[in-house]
């Protein structure tokens, strides 16, 4: 059994002191230890920005792709390897601005893996411009006069998209997040986590204290039933998106297991010389 | 050789038809080259089918044809002018007349007419091949059981009528060869045990004798194929074809396949590639295996994507940005199609980086006799390269991914693999895989991926040569062009010419120095290539060895060169130099 300090590096983090991402790893390492993943078993495949950089800080196998191309790289990772425990992780541009067509597509697929968003609502890494999920009048570089795009809805769209598991979390509410890191990473099927991460040095809008004064907390509201899209699609059209918790989950049968033919082993044990009479047979309609 | 030709509308049957004739050929004991006029769209416009048959090898197309079935007045007035006193068989349905100057029987069957005898006028095609069967003296039994093959899915309803349809026109066409003219004669067929191949055919068995279990791809043409195959073949394996959203995530995908242990790959042309390339460099940056397919047909831009081109030559070695090394191969037969396909994925794997497989929408597209034992799945080699299991990794603290070796090659792990854990990052990273800026660690990552490669040449000959080695000229050129030199080297030989043909099998990293040395007695080199900057020129230029033996022949119309082309252009070099001389 892997233990906390089995997926920590010894690497130094680049990320600014009180960074929502440090709770995100936190969460995230917990959340590894609690489904019994190794190290070994374990692939993390980190998107552009702050939040890429995790796999410098975390002890598992970690591809770190182009910007907004983790979905892509993930399902190709399960695929080849159902054994493994496969994390897509990026921030909010790399999701929903840049690799926004993937995660319509990784919503239709429901592949067997889990997409942390770590959503902090600008662009940090480039020192301070609009991201996808700003507010509308948020002042940046790139909107001096405020934002005049329309900020997208990632959990309105990812409910809408035909997603078969959608969370919130925050980074500062650890336990929640963990547990819902857990239930991303058992449910069969895509499971997206949407992490609000504060970003201190870009966003003095959106800080700590006012996501603890806004969000709602779905663990505390005993009447909300995560099992149905048009409730959880009215939820959080009413709360603008602003809670944490389980908001949508159903029965689901991931992919892989619906690919006619296609083994379950590792695809890495398949590679040997081919059936001869198969090969025949394929041969045979060439005559 | 004899040339035969059908024209029609597209989506008249006009492939069916070909098809039937290029098995009923292969299945009598003729070599055929089989290849299309067509246009990006479902029905409607001019298209045909080419099929020529020998008792020899054939590698391109001809300027004539013998025998053009004409389904309607379009196909007479476009192809009339290559008749060279042959035959067209037209549809009496539309009074079919012959344009002035055209050098040609013209011979009238109701098409139509039997065609709805035999049931539908949906077998008008089947109807002309019964016809073509007659005036290729074939039995008519090859073509029926070739057909009965071909549509036993559909059930034996269907394969009857198509029967019938088949006799009528073979008896139909029967009653007028007393008064035609006579034909080349095909002569005396040879027998051997051969397929009907398309380089995408050969692709996707190079790609399943080799293991891959994964191709993840977008539709385009000329790549579709091999999708479409592969989505047949693969479930037989236990593989799959993932069909995503572009080609972004086709490489990708294909990239985490490669990572995570598979043999993957992704097929595409010009404006895919163009896509592709941020992840080439992501892969040549992880040192990642992954196979990648270029179907090359005329570009910029959306280009002419029916007609064929090798103007990606370039942009396949040079492309993306940062400086980021690939191994980058050119089939120029089916045969070395599938030679190429099994091996890119040893390439990929040994060298741990994107191979390219440059193909061209003639080489792609096109069907081509090959001998069976030359396709040999069970048997080919196969080379994971440096893969590290858990027994020896025990007693290493960390492991480090990208370690500086005597090759530049790392031993690489797996994921499942336990204590081979590592990062493996489009940024640059010190031997460990973790982030690193220090100039000194920056320069020997870059000397490890651009030479790890330089050691391609030792396992596969980078170029290959027939022909005497002091030839008077030696045609020098890739893919489907180096089939028409061979077929120009055959009519320059009887000329008294004596000319060799040469081509590149690898053009990344560019063996400059074993090119050098292969042509060294050559007297004249004409460097043929279908793109207008003579991209395979320059390569040769930069190498340092294109000196004034070498003499360049482009191409750009969207039409393959004829060997008609490249004789001429030969002979006129050599008459222009011997009269400077």
């Amino acid at each position: 059994m892997a233990t906390l300090s089995d997926f920590k590096t010894q690497e130094k983090s680049w990320w600014c002191p009180g960074c929502g991402d440090f709770g995100v790893l936190a969460a995230l390492e917990k959340a590894l230890v609690e489904v019994g993943a190794q190290p070994s078993t374990t692939a993390i495949i980190a998107g552009i920005g702050c939040s890429g950089k995790i796999g410098n800080y975390i002890n598992s196998y970690n591809l770190h792709v182009t910007h907004g191309r983790t979905l892509p790289a993930a399902m190709g990772i399960k695929l080849a390897n159902r054994n493994l425990t496969v994390l897509a992780v990026g921030g909010d541009g790399d999701a929903y601005a840049i690799g926004m067509g993937h995660f319509m597509h990784a919503l239709r697929r429901n592949v067997n893996l889990t997409y942390i968003v770590m959503d902090n609502h600008v662009y940090g890494l480039t020192k301070g411009q609009t991201s996808p999920t700003s507010e509308m009048g948020f002042h940046t570089k790139t909107s001096p006069e405020g934002s005049i795009d329309q900020p997208v809805h990632p959990l309105m769209l990812a409910v809408a998209g035909g997603a078969t598991f959608v969370a919130q979390g925050f980074s500062s509410w650890q336990p929640q997040l963990a547990r819902l890191i857990v239930q991303g990473i058992t449910h069969p099927g895509f499971a997206l986590i949407n992490v609000i991460s504060p970003c201190v040095s870009y966003n003095r809008v959106n800080t700590y204290e006012w996501y603890k004064k806004t969000l709602v907390n779905l663990d505390e509201d005993p009447n909300y039933k995560p099992s149905s899209r048009a409730q959880a699609l009215s939820l959080l059209e009413e709360k603008d998106e602003l809670v944490t918790g389980l908001i949508f989950q159903q029965p689901s049968r991931p992919y892989e297991e619906l690919i006619p033919g296609f083994t379950k082993d590792p695809l890495s044990q398949q590679i040997g010389p081919i059936d001869q009479e198969l090969w025949e047979h394929i041969l045979d309609q060439f005559e | 050789m004899l040339a035969w030709k059908i024209g029609g509308d597209q989506g008249e049957g006009i492939d069916s038809t070909g098809d039937i004739v290029i098995h009923a050929a292969n299945r009598l004991g003729y070599y055929i080259y089989g290849y299309k006029s067509f246009s990006s769209r479902i029905k409607g416009g001019h298209t045909n089918y080419k099929v020529l048959m020998a008792n020899r090898p054939v590698s391109a197309g001809t300027r004539h044809t013998d025998i053009l079935i004409a389904l309607n007045q379009e196909t007479i007035t476009l192809n009339g002018e290559e008749m060279n006193g042959g035959i067209i068989v037209a549809d009496a349905a539309y009074s079919p007349t012959l344009p002035p100057n055209t050098h040609a029987m013209l011979v009238s069957l109701g098409l139509t007419k039997m065609a709805k005898e035999a049931g539908s006028v949906v077998m008008r095609n089947m109807i002309a091949a019964g016809a073509s069967a007659a005036l290729l003296g074939f039995p008519l039994e090859v073509l029926a059981q070739y057909v009965a093959k071909r549509f036993q899915s559909k059930g034996s309803g269907i394969v009857e009528a198509n029967r019938a349809a088949l006799h009528s026109g073979y008896q139909a066409m029967l009653q007028e060869t007393a008064r035609l003219p006579r034909l080349p004669s095909l002569g005396s067929p040879s027998p051997g045990n051969r397929l009907v191949l398309t380089g995408n055919d050969a692709t996707c068995l190079g790609a399943l004798a080799a293991g891959c279990r994964i191709m993840s791809g977008y539709p385009i043409t000329p790549a579709t194929d091999i999708m479409e195959s592969l989505t047949k073949y693969f479930p037989l394996v236990g593989g799959t074809v993932l069909q995503m959203e572009d080609e972004l995530a086709s490489i990708t995908a294909a990239i985490g396949a490669g990572f995570a242990g598979a043999r993957s790959m992704t097929a595409t042309s010009g404006p895919g590639l163009s896509l592709m390339q941020e992840a080439i460099g992501l892969a040549s940056m992880t040192e990642t295996p992954v196979v990648i397919v270029d179907t090359q047909r005329a570009g910029p831009s959306t280009g002419m994507p029916t007609k064929s081109e090798q103007s990606d030559l370039l942009a396949l070695i040079y492309g993306g940005h940062g400086e980021a090394p690939r191994i980058v191969i050119s089939p120029s037969s089916v045969e070395e199609t599938f030679e190429d396909a099994y091996e890119a994925f040893n390439l990929a794997e040994h060298f741990q980086t994107p191979v390219i497989i440059a193909t061209d929408l003639s080489l792609a597209l096109w069907q081509q006799t090959v001998e069976r034992r030359t396709i040999d799945g069970p048997h080919v080699p196969i080379d994971r390269g440096e893969l590290y299991l858990s027994q020896d990794l025990s007693g290493t603290s960390s492991f480090q991914r990208y370690a500086f070796t005597a090759d530049g090659i790392s031993p690489r792990t797996l994921p499942g693999t336990p204590q081979g854990q590592f990062l493996a990052t489009g940024v640059e990273h010190a031997p460990g895989g973790k982030v690193s800026e220090d100039p000194e660690n920056r320069r020997q990552m870059m000397d490890k991926r651009l030479t790890k490669i330089l050691g391609i040449h030792a396992l596969r000959a980078p170029l290959r040569y027939e022909g005497p080695v002091d030839a008077e000229v030696v045609l020098l050129g890739i893919g489907s062009t180096v089939g028409i030199n061979k077929e120009a080297q055959i009519l320059l030989e009887k000329e008294g010419i004596s000319t060799a043909v040469a081509w590149l099998r690898t053009l990344a990293p560019f063996p400059g120095s074993e090119c050098q040395n292969l042509l060294a007695q050559a007297r004249h080199i004409v460097v043929v290539e279908q793109n207008a900057t003579a991209q395979i020129a320059h390569l040769l230029k930069t190498a340092g060895i294109f000196d004034p033996r070498y003499h360049s022949l482009t191409r750009y119309d969207g039409v393959p060169f004829l060997p008609e082309d490249v004789v001429r252009e030969s002979r006129n070099l050599l008459t222009q130099l011997e009269v400077k001389h």
